[in-house]
This record gives structure tokens, C-alpha cells and sequence, in this order.
């Protein structure tokens, strides 16, 4: 009786440690910041001493220019971001599916960007955008070309690249391992029915990538709402509010500003739109299932 | 329709050479299969002709010219894989006038070609699906679909029938047969399977170890197999083969080994008597042998039945002659005992001689 009680419980103990970690670690200052959200909170208070203001915060953010301007940086940075990383990766990945010698060097040497920790690509590229001693503008220099004020007046543009250049090689791999997974015989047949090199990638290869592109891109995107530390070191959010990301202005209205409420209720909102995100491809991913199980179906119905 | 010739035609990966000088050709209209055992390269000769692979040295010709440099977009073929090979995020209808898209045909003409192919292989009512949403038998019929309306010249199949199960591959076959004698083209056929060769083909040709074997009408290889390989191959069940001696008894020829002595008919005692080695592989067919417990010692056989297959209307014994198995195919309505030693009469006029060391007919 005893035994046959504890057999049942024996994967809820097993799972204990697990569900108890990520009680302390997420759940709980998730409810927190969803209760501080809610209060004009200081830093110097406890959350007891807060006083409740209810919906004042979100309020207040609905119709607060700097807000806005922070989120705009937020969707125009990540939306280009992953545009140009999805075209560079996608095109890569076209470029290099083949083999040559010394490839395999050639697609590790691609990836590298993506293992170097984001701190580090912040400072590389804030040395090579400086605007006397920095690579690019003495590359420029040497060709006799005019410097460019790349983290002043360009500061957005330039954030943008170095993400690009970090990132790429992420859409680069799961392009390659989608195209190296597409079925050979059917891109034999569209040779033979007569497709070019460029209508095969048009007709045959990016539909089949499909499924594989669309998850990849909303990954970077889900990403790159939350990207910090890069831009933290290179720009710090400046020149005034120009790369002022959401994550990066959370951080400063709550160490800064010193107002915890707010900056709560700023992560709630990027944790909506982050939500719908994963939403989207969650349901992406359900409907194809579905779509894959009505096939199976109507193939069942038929034999 | 045109007519293909190969020349010399070698295929080498790296320093390997898989393909060792294939010379064929194949005539207007005809059925051409190419047939071996796996890794024979029957497979990498077709798929040289479609030029999906290289051609390390030799040439191809159609009609006269040499395509070895073309791109297989430019060489007038049509081709159904083993794996159908369809474009699944593509309807049939789709996938049956991809090639005529790309071509910018008007869409008069393709619909009429679609609903004209979709209606010979019976697919009017499946236009509309995905790939994914059809049975193996009827994604097969898309895939010859979608190389009938292409109107090439050439028709080549890699393996087309090795993915389905043995009812719809008999089924499909025939429809195949039916096809290839109202669509006047240039069949090439690649299978390994010698029942389809031999029910296909105008002409079979036998492949192994990278070197054309023989090549004639199905009839022809049957009868006249050029070697001990060709002879295995052809024929279900296989060839029985015995070895012996030639051995000259007062005059006549026969030809004795372990546990047997066949006397030689005049005709193969005439060829037999030109042979330098004496000693021989003795072919002769499971069907060949009859059972006849009055025959004359040196006309028969004498068999001790091991095993035996009851496959309906004919049964295969599993046989031991001497030290050497023999199967023999017979009406199932013979009594039968295993364990049994019993006289079984060889055809004369169908036994095969093969020399010992080069396996050639003699």
C-alpha cells in the first residue's frame, strides 16, 4: 500500500528540486514585479511601504513621449535587425551549401561571432567605431574617404550592425542544416524539368525552408526585443535617446530614476509583446501539426 | 523520338573507377532496362545520361550530338525517381506542370495538358492535393504524370516501382507495360528486380561490377546467356549450377560430377568437344527438371528432397545432389515425401555449360 503510493510519487519527487528552483527564480519575481507594477515604489522603501496607486504607472507610460521613442528604438532596431540578418544568414546558407574544399573551415569560422559573449562584441566594436583610433574610420582614412561618426550620429545604425554581425551566423547554421535536410531528388527533378539555379532557390528551396525560416525568425526577434549588453557598452542608450532600447531604459528608470513601479510596469509591457511573440509561433508550430495530422487523415480515408 | 549512344562512357569517384567503358545504344521506340544487382552502377549510368552526374570520360550522344557538356534542362528528358521525388509543398496539378511553367507556356495549353496526363494515370480527382495527402501508388502516378506531360523524348526511371509493396508494384507494372506502348519515346528503365526487366523490356541489359554483361531481348538472355553471372541473374528461381567434368564414354560426351553423369546432346557434344578446359559448371533451370522415375540414368538427375516451398500451383523442392544443392520447380499435385530419392529427368536441349575459370558459356 505504502510502496504503490510512493511509486506514484516518485516523479513529483524527482521533479521537486526542479519545480522548487523555478518557483524561487521565476515565478516568484514575476508576481513581484506584477505587484510592484502597481505601486509608486522607491528604492529605499519596502514593497509593504509602497504606496498602491493602481494603474497609475501604466497609465503614465501609455502617454509618455520618452516611452514611446525607447519603443520605437525597440521594434525599429529589432525589426531591422533580424530583416537583414534573415537575408545575409538565408543567402549564405544558399551560397555555401555546396561542397568546395576547406568548407567546413570556412562555416565554423561563420559561427564564430555568435560564441563570443555579448560584453566583449560591445567593447571589440566600441574600439573598432572609435572615431579617431577605430578601424573602420582609419580604413577609411587610408582610402581617403571622409570619417564617419559612427556611434554619434549613427549610433542606431551602428548598434544595428554589430547585432547584425553577432547574429547572422545563428540564421546561417539553421539555414544550412534546413536546406541540407530538403529532400535531393526534388531538386533533381526541377533540374531536369528545366529550373535554373535561381528558380530552384525561388520554387523549390525557399518554400521548403519555410517552416524552419519562420520559427528562426521569430527566435531572433524574441531576442532581440531583449538584447542590452551590447548596446550598454557601446552607446549606453545615446546620443540622447537614439538607442535608448526598452531593456536598456527598465534599467535606467529603475537605477537611475529610482522608480522601481514603472520601470515594472515597462517590463510587463515588453512582456506582453514578448508574449504575443511566442504565442505566434507557438501557433505556427500547432498548425502546421494540425496540418500535417488532416493530411495523414485524408491519406488514411483514401486507402 | 531520339536515339541515344554511349561511348566509352567511364564514371570515376577520386581514383576509383565504378564505370569501366559502357558502349550501348538504344534505338527509336525501344524499352531499354538496365539490370543488375545493387552497386552494378545501372543507377550512375542513367543518371549520367540525365546529367545529374559527370561524365569522367567518354561521350553521350542523342541523335548524333554529343550532350555530355549540356545541363539536363537542355537534353530533351523526362525522369521518375525511386523516391517520386514530388515537390510536397506543391498540388498534383502543381507539380505535374512545373516544368511547363518554367517554360512560360500559355495556361490554356497547360491546364489542357494537366487534365489530359492527370486523366491517362487516373489522377482527375486528386489534382487538388498535396503530395503528403496521397498513397505511395498514387504519388508514383505523379511523378510519371509529371514526366509524361514534359513531352520529351527521352523517359528515364530510376528504381520507379522498388517503393511499393509487391500487389501495387505487379499492378503498377502493367500499367507501365500499357504506357510504354501508347507514349512513343525513348524508355530508358533502371530496376534491380529481374521480373520487372524481363516483363518490360524490348531490350534487357545486365550490368555488374561496372561492365555491361549482355544485352539482347529478354527472350535472348533467357535462352542464350552469355555467362555464369548473366544466367544466375535471369530467372526466378535461379539456375541451378553443378560443378563437373567433360568426360568422353565410348564416343558420346558427359558431363559428370559429384553424385551425377548427364550425357551431352550431339549439338552440345559438338560445341563441348572445342572447349580446352574440361572442367565445367553445369547450369540448368529449376524448370527444366521434370520428375520421371523411369528415365534413363544418364538423362537424370537423382535428388534426395530436403525442402519443399508450396507456392500454389508450383512448388520449389529444395534438393541435394552429392554435396551440392539443387532446386527443382514442379505442379504441386505430385506426391511428395522429404527425405525422399527421387530421379528427376534434366531438358537436354536447356542445359547451360560454363567453363570453370572464366565462367563464360562455352
Amino acid at each position: 500500500m505504502l510502496t504503490s503510493r510512493l511509486n506514484r510519487l516518485s516523479p513529483y519527487m524527482f521533479m521537486a528540486p526542479a519545480a522548487v528552483i523555478m518557483a524561487i527564480a521565476l515565478i516568484y519575481p514575476l508576481g513581484y514585479m506584477i505587484w510592484g507594477s502597481f505601486r509608486d515604489w522607491d528604492p529605499s522603501q519596502t514593497i509593504g511601504e509602497a504606496e498602491f496607486v493602481g494603474l497609475k504607472n501604466y497609465i503614465t507610460l501609455w502617454g509618455d513621449p520618452n516611452f514611446h521613442e525607447s519603443l520605437g528604438v525597440t521594434l525599429r532596431f529589432a525589426f531591422i535587425c533580424v530583416i537583414v540578418e534573415m537575408i545575409i544568414g538565408v543567402g549564405l546558407a544558399l551560397l555555401l551549401d555546396r561542397d568546395i574544399r576547406g568548407m567546413s573551415l570556412l562555416r565554423t569560422m561563420f559561427i564564430l561571432p555568435m560564441m563570443i559573449a555579448p560584453v566583449v562584441v560591445g567593447l571589440m566594436w566600441r574600439y573598432m567605431y572609435h572615431p579617431t583610433v577605430g578601424t573602420f574610420n582609419r580604413t577609411l582614412e587610408w582610402l581617403g574617404l571622409p570619417d564617419v561618426d559612427w556611434l554619434g550620429q549613427h549610433a542606431l545604425m551602428s548598434v544595428i550592425i554589430a547585432d547584425i554581425w553577432q547574429w547572422t551566423p545563428f540564421i546561417f547554421i539553421l539555414s544550412l542544416a534546413a536546406l541540407q535536410s530538403l529532400p535531393r531528388s526534388a531538386l533533381e527533378a526541377a533540374r531536369i524539368d528545366g529550373a535554373t539555379a535561381w528558380q530552384q532557390i525561388l520554387y523549390i528551396k525557399l518554400p521548403l525552408m519555410m517552416p524552419v525560416l519562420i520559427v528562426t525568425a521569430l527566435l531572433r526577434l524574441i531576442d532581440a526585443f531583449k538584447v542590452l549588453e551590447v548596446i550598454l557598452v557601446l552607446t549606453e542608450g545615446g546620443p540622447g535617446l537614439s538607442t535608448e532600447i526598452l531593456a536598456l531604459r527598465i534599467s535606467r528608470t529603475a537605477t537611475e530614476f529610482r522608480e522601481l513601479g514603472v520601470a515594472a510596469a515597462m517590463s510587463n509591457y515588453l512582456l506582453i509583446l514578448l508574449m504575443l511573440l511566442t504565442v505566434a509561433m507557438i501557433g505556427f508550430t500547432k498548425w502546421q501539426e494540425a496540418r500535417a495530422a488532416k493530411l495523414r487523415m485524408a491519406n488514411e480515408e483514401d486507402s | 523520338m531520339p536515339q541515344i549512344r554511349l561511348e566509352r562512357m567511364v564514371k570515376r569517384y577520386g581514383a576509383v573507377e565504378v564505370l569501366h567503358g559502357i558502349d550501348l545504344e538504344m534505338q527509336d521506340n525501344e524499352f531499354t532496362v538496365l539490370v543488375g544487382p545493387s552497386g552494378c552502377g545501372k543507377s550512375t549510368t542513367l543518371r549520367m545520361i540525365a546529367g545529374l552526374e559527370d561524365v569522367s570520360s567518354g561521350e553521350i550522344y542523342v541523335d548524333g550530338k554529343p550532350v555530355k557538356h549540356l545541363e539536363p534542362k537542355d537534353r530533351d528528358l523526362a525522369m521518375v525517381f525511386q523516391d517520386y521525388a514530388l515537390y510536397p509543398h506543391m498540388n498534383v496539378a502543381q507539380n505535374i506542370s512545373f516544368a511547363l511553367r518554367l517554360q512560360k507556356r500559355p495556361k490554356s495549353e497547360i491546364d489542357a495538358k494537366v487534365r489530359d496526363v492527370a486523366g491517362m494515370v487516373g489522377l482527375t480527382d486528386f489534382l487538388g492535393r498535396k503530395p503528403g495527402a496521397l498513397s505511395g501508388g498514387q504519388r508514383q502516378r505523379v511523378a510519371m504524370a509529371r514526366a509524361l506531360a514534359k513531352d520529351s523524348g527521352i523517359f528515364l526511371f530510376d528504381e520507379p516501382l522498388s517503393n511499393l509493396d509487391a500487389k501495387l508494384r505487379g499492378q503498377m507494372r502493367a500499367e507501365l507495360a500499357l504506357m510504354s506502348q501508347r507514349v512513343e519515346k525513348n524508355m530508358i528503365y533502371v530496376t534491380h528486380d529481374q521480373i520487372e526487366a524481363m516483363t518490360l523490356a524490348d531490350r534487357i541489359v545486365v550490368m555488374h561490377g561496372g561492365y555491361i554483361q549482355q544485352q539482347g531481348t529478354p527472350e535472348e538472355l533467357f535462352k542464350r546467356p552469355v555467362n555464369k553471372f548473366v544466367a544466375g541473374f535471369l530467372g526466378m528461381p535461379p539456375m541451378n549450377f553443378l560443378d563437373g567434368r567433360i568426360e568422353d564414354k565410348g564416343g558420346a560426351l558427359f558431363v559428370t560430377g559429384d553424385g551425377f553423369s548427364l550425357r551431352l546432346s550431339p549439338e552440345k557434344a559438338a560445341i563441348a568437344r572445342m572447349a580446352q578446359n574440361p572442367d565445367v559448371i553445369l547450369g540448368i533451370r529449376p524448370s527444366d527438371l521434370s520428375y520421371a522415375p523411369e528415365a534413363a540414368p544418364e538423362t537424370a538427375l537423382t535428388l534426395k528432397v530436403m525442402v519443399s516451398e508450396y507456392i500454389g500451383a508450383q512448388s520449389v523442392l529444395m534438393c541435394q545432389c552429392g554435396g551440392q544443392s539443387v532446386t527443382v520447380e514442379m505442379n504441386s499435385e505430385t506426391p511428395m515425401a522429404l527425405g525422399e530419392t527421387l530421379q528427376f529427368e534434366a531438358n537436354a536441349a536447356r542445359i547451360h555449360l560454363f567453363d570453370k575459370t572464366s565462367e563464360q558459356a562455352i
